[in-house]
């Protein structure tokens, strides 16, 4: 049920922003949305892993705006490095882990990583990320962990079960 | 309107010429895609909001956002495989590189 619902209400927000508010669009997109819901539902399993309350709502939307600070920060970061004469880059690959099991989240995870400032995933196998970072701070797993990770751990760990 | 979505589209615009600099100064592929990948995902993302904002109807900022949201769940991905690609055929971190823990791991498991 949750998944069905999940299903219906992403592919019908995105027919809103497609098509805008015209009744008849608006009620033959609703059937559509739901008649695709039904159609693959055992194919649904993603969405099976949000977590559904109050508290993962509100964190889902804090997390939109912490991102969102992270990517401009993470520009101006870039711009702030290749203007200067001499490139300050301290680059290297670190092993980080997540203690997020579903595999969506973990995605969010790797993708969130890569547009913070001075990060890049370079490859995931299974809790393990490799992070090319452009100034290494801390070469430990620990302190790269908490340095690059638990940031957007917190908000994903409430926002999936 | 249009003058706010021209001013946001420029910023977007300084964001993508300060991506490719980027691309052009760092040392090795890595740097470069760190620079190339940031940079235009927010400058395109500013540049799509400005043109929105600027050509002022409601499907039009509807369908920006779209695109929009498709560049932050893509861009990311595209750089990932291609850093991934580029340290598996073994191309080399450049010399300030201070570690690799993805390639001590990769002997680990040959020897």
């Amino acid at each position: 049920m949750k998944k069905l619902l999940f299903s219906f209400i992403f592919l019908y927000l995105l027919w809103l922003l497609l098509t805008g508010t015209n009744t008849q669009e608006l009620l033959l997109g609703a059937g559509v949305s739901l008649l695709i819901s039904l159609l693959f539902y055992k194919k649904l399993g993603i969405y099976g892993e949000f977590r559904v309350s109050l508290k993962a709502f509100i964190y889902a939307i804090i997390y939109v705006f912490v991102f969102l600070g992270a990517l401009i920060k993470s520009n101006l970061d870039v711009a702030f490095r290749v203007i200067q004469p001499v490139i300050p880059i301290n680059p290297g690959i670190v092993l980080v882990k997540t203690t997020l099991k579903s595999p969506l989240a973990r995605l969010i995870l790797a993708n969130s990583i890569t547009l913070t400032p001075g990060t890049l995933t370079v490859e995931t196998a299974g809790e393990d990320f490799y992070i090319h970072w452009i100034d290494v701070k801390a070469a430990d797993e620990s302190g790269a962990t908490e340095a690059i990770v638990r940031n957007f751990e917190k908000y994903l760990e409430v926002i999936f079960g | 309107m249009a003058m706010a979505g021209a001013i946001i589209s420029l910023i977007g615009a300084v964001f993508l010429f300060l991506g490719a600099l980027g691309v052009l100064r760092m040392p090795d592929i890595y740097n470069r895609m760190q620079a190339g990948t940031k940079a235009t995902t927010l400058g395109s993302i500013l540049f799509l909001l400005g043109l929105g904002l600027g050509h002022f109807h409601k499907v039009c900022i509807c369908k920006t956002i779209i695109l929009v949201l498709f560049i932050i769940f893509t861009n990311p991905i595209s750089s990932h495989a291609l850093a991934r690609a580029a340290h598996y055929i073994g191309i080399r971190l450049t010399k300030k590189t201070v570690l690799d823990k993805l390639h001590e791991e990769d002997r680990e498991e040959l020897v």
